[in-house]
């Protein structure tokens, strides 16, 4: 009977391959929208775990998080780097640690932090080990593949946050890689983590002390240190460099200074106490990731739900469609089931036949559409780079797949049992009478 | 002339093949069709002759327990057809009746050679290649069996049809006006190919018609009269 369900899908091939698309279509646009939102979503939680809070200069709190989490945006701006310590002295703080911006090599953005930082997102070192002296770099599994330097390979940091072909070059300053980390499927594999001094270094700031640790003095006695370079001076000359924004120039570092502190708490008080009191009673703001996320995703979701009601639409018109191809199939053919009936086919097997008909249709549309969502995406992936950072991965499977599978599939299912069984409450020996 | 096995369904029977007592059907108050007491022994192809509108195809629908006779019984290969339950109708239709339809009556999706292995399967639950191919071959359509219906001619269609009834080895051919549409040279070739088939199946006919150019082919007939008055036999 399923040979029998082919040949009659095949006889009105045209018909056949219009409602396949037209399913495949609904189905891929639902697959893209779960994809999308679900592995945004887990990028979202995998480069925020353990990161309760982040510091940083009053602003946005939303592009506070992007930039300092997510890496994404530009800095709100810099906080004096006491901030981390006057962090750490706070009861609940489990850890507070520091991130200084402002350059990039190919467009990977240079961070620099303390070696709590990878350990917080789970980086583990590939070969190599982590930066001990200034100007040493470990570098991110992606920036490794990206442009393929080893160990002991040397770069300059080209000024500002992501690539640009004619941006300053800070040629005095080469970096050294001394490790590479291993794939983390976080932000982290996008990064070149360094020491803050080393950061410093690049706009020509002093550290106020030379620690081995990256623990820092608070008195901000490297203001006003000689810069090293001509075409990056900062003190010289505030308002910034040619070719850059306004925007950029708020990113630039000046002495002893960072761009964010991250912070973890060991207790649930810190977290109802400190963001608030940090709001109120300091120039720094905070904010905290999952809240700035979720009302990120909330406005995102607006947006996302109506194309969704759109896919939703797409394939109730798909099964529509279906019904309408095989009631009027099944019209045409009221004289061959009833032959079928007269030779020996059962009821059973006559609404088996339909349903498969309607269920083949229904699988290939649902099987289609999937293969081109992960198309999609996995395409945009790799022509866009911005959504292959933000985590985009044709090839990874969602759960919530099945579920569309199994709408498309009971959709075709329904479209065909609905015209099956008002054939069957027919007379037989009428429709053969009639038929003739 | 033997009767073959045939399914499941091979009950030895002694008695008649179709056997009809007092048969008659009324649709609205009006008697329709009848037949009183009439019965088909194996082997002893039956004409049923009868003007438009005497029955012909109302006593078809009853023999093939499409439709319940309002008055007497009919018994198919020793079974009470018209007490049996719908599905028990549809499995001794399967297992015992073969069906010859007046027009094409072939799936047009399917092949020649498909259609046949469908029957095959619905009826038997097995496709027996050899059978199919030696059938096709005995209905002249060796160099049609991958056509479709629709490619047919009618008089190819017909053998198709034929062969299609008789693949499934049934004990009981029926056939609702075979030839009505054909000219005379057909319409006899026709007969001789069914003639012919049924004996290399040993399939007993019954062929309802009101083609009287058929009529001298048969030795058993059954003569159906327009309804108002009338008994037959
Ligand atoms: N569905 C029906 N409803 C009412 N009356 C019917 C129906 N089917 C058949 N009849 C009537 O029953 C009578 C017998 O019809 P039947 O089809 O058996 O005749 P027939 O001998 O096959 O005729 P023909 O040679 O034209 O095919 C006719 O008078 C017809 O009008
Ligand atoms: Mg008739």
């Amino acid at each position: 009977m399923i040979g029998l369900s082919l040949a009659y899908l095949r006889d009105r091939a045209l018909n056949t391959a219009l409602n396949i698309i037209l399913l495949a279509l609904g189905v891929a646009s639902l697959v893209i929208l779960l994809l999308f939102s679900a592995q945004l979503e887990d990028r979202f939680d995998r480069d925020a775990q353990g990161i309760d809070m982040v510091v940083g200069a009053k602003g946005s709190p939303l592009q506070l998080i992007l930039s300092s989490v997510y890496h994404v945006d530009i800095p709100t701006g810099n906080v004096p780097l006491g901030t981390v310590d006057l962090l750490r002295r706070q009861l609940g703080v489990a850890e507070a640690i520091p991130l200084a911006l402002g350059d990039n090599f190919r467009g990977y953005r240079i961070v620099g932090t303390e070696p709590a930082y990878p350990a917080l997102l789970g980086a583990t070192l590939a070969d190599g080990r982590m930066y001990q002296q200034k100007m040493e770099a470990v570098i991110g599994a992606e920036v490794a593949a990206g442009t393929g330097a080893g160990l002991g390979q040397r770069f300059i940091g080209g000024h500002g946050l992501s690539s640009s072909e004619n941006g300053p070059k800070h040629n005095e300053a080469p970096f050294m890689v001394v490790g590479r980390l291993k794939p983390t499927g976080t932000v982290i594999d996008r990064l070149i983590l360094t020491r803050i001094d080393s950061v410093w270094a690049v706009h020509g700031i002093e550290a106020p002390h030379e620690h081995e640790d990256g623990e820092h003095d608070h008195d901000h006695d490297a203001k006003g240190e000689e810069h090293e370079h001509e075409d990056h001076d900062h003190a010289a000359l505030p308002a910034g460099h040619e070719g850059e924004t306004a925007e950029e120039h708020a990113a630039h570092l000046r002495p002893a200074e960072v761009t964010a502190v991250l912070v973890r708490f060991n207790s649930p008080i810190a977290a109802v106490r400190l963001p608030g009191f940090i709001n109120r009673q300091t120039d720094l703001q905070s904010a905290v990731p999952a809240v700035e996320i979720s009302r990120l995703l909330a406005l995102v979701g607006v947006g996302l739900d109506a194309v969704r009601a759109f896919a939703v639409l797409l394939m109730i018109t798909a099964g529509l469609s279906i019904f309408v191809a095989l009631l009027t199939a099944l019209k045409e053919r009221e004289g061959d089931m009833a032959m079928l009936r007269v030779i020996g086919a059962s009821r059973a097997a006559i609404i088996g036949q339909v349903a498969s008909e309607g269920l083949i249709l229904a699988a290939a549309g649902t099987a289609l559409g999937l293969a081109l969502g992960h198309g999609v995406i996995a395409l945009a992936a790799a022509n866009f780079r911005q959504l292959q950072q933000l985590g985009l991965d044709g090839f990874s499977v969602h759960p919530g797949e099945a579920l569309i599978a199994g709408a498309a599939l009971a959709i075709g299912l329904i479209a065909a049992l609905i015209p099956a069984f008002r054939v069957l409450k027919s007379d037989i020996a009428e429709t053969l009478a009639n038929a003739r | 002339m033997p009767i073959p096995e045939s399914g499941a369904f091979s009950e030895p029977s002694q008695g008649p093949l179709v056997e009809a007592r007092g048969l008659s059907h009324e649709r609205d108050g009006r008697r329709v069709m009848h037949i009183g007491d009439w019965h088909l022994a194996a082997g002893a192809h039956a004409l049923l002759l009868g003007p438009s509108g005497s029955g012909k195809t109302t006593f078809i629908n009853i023999v093939t327990g499409l439709l319940t006779p309002s008055h007497g019984s009919i018994r198919i290969a020793g079974q009470e057809m018209s007490a049996l339950p719908p599905a028990g109708r549809d499995a001794l239709r399967r297992q015992t009746i073969g069906l010859v339809f007046q027009t094409l009556r072939l799936i047009p999706a399917l092949s020649v050679t498909a259609n046949l292995a469908l029957a095959q399967k619905l009826a038997l639950g097995r496709v027996d290649t050899a059978e199919i191919e030696r059938l096709i071959g005995r209905v002249g359509l060796a160099h049609r069996a991958q056509a479709r219906p629709r490619q047919l001619s009618q008089g190819e269609g017909q053998r198709a049809a034929i062969a299609r009834a008789l693949v499934t080895r049934p004990r009981l051919v029926v056939a609702d006006e075979p030839t009505s549409a054909l000219d005379d040279r057909n319409a006899a070739a026709m007969i001789d190919l069914m003639f012919e088939a049924a004996d290399t199946t040993g399939a007993t006919l019954l062929v309802a018609t009101h083609d009287g150019r058929i009529a001298p082919r048969f030795a058993n007939r059954l003569d159906l009269v327009a309804p108002a008055a009338g008994v037959a036999s």
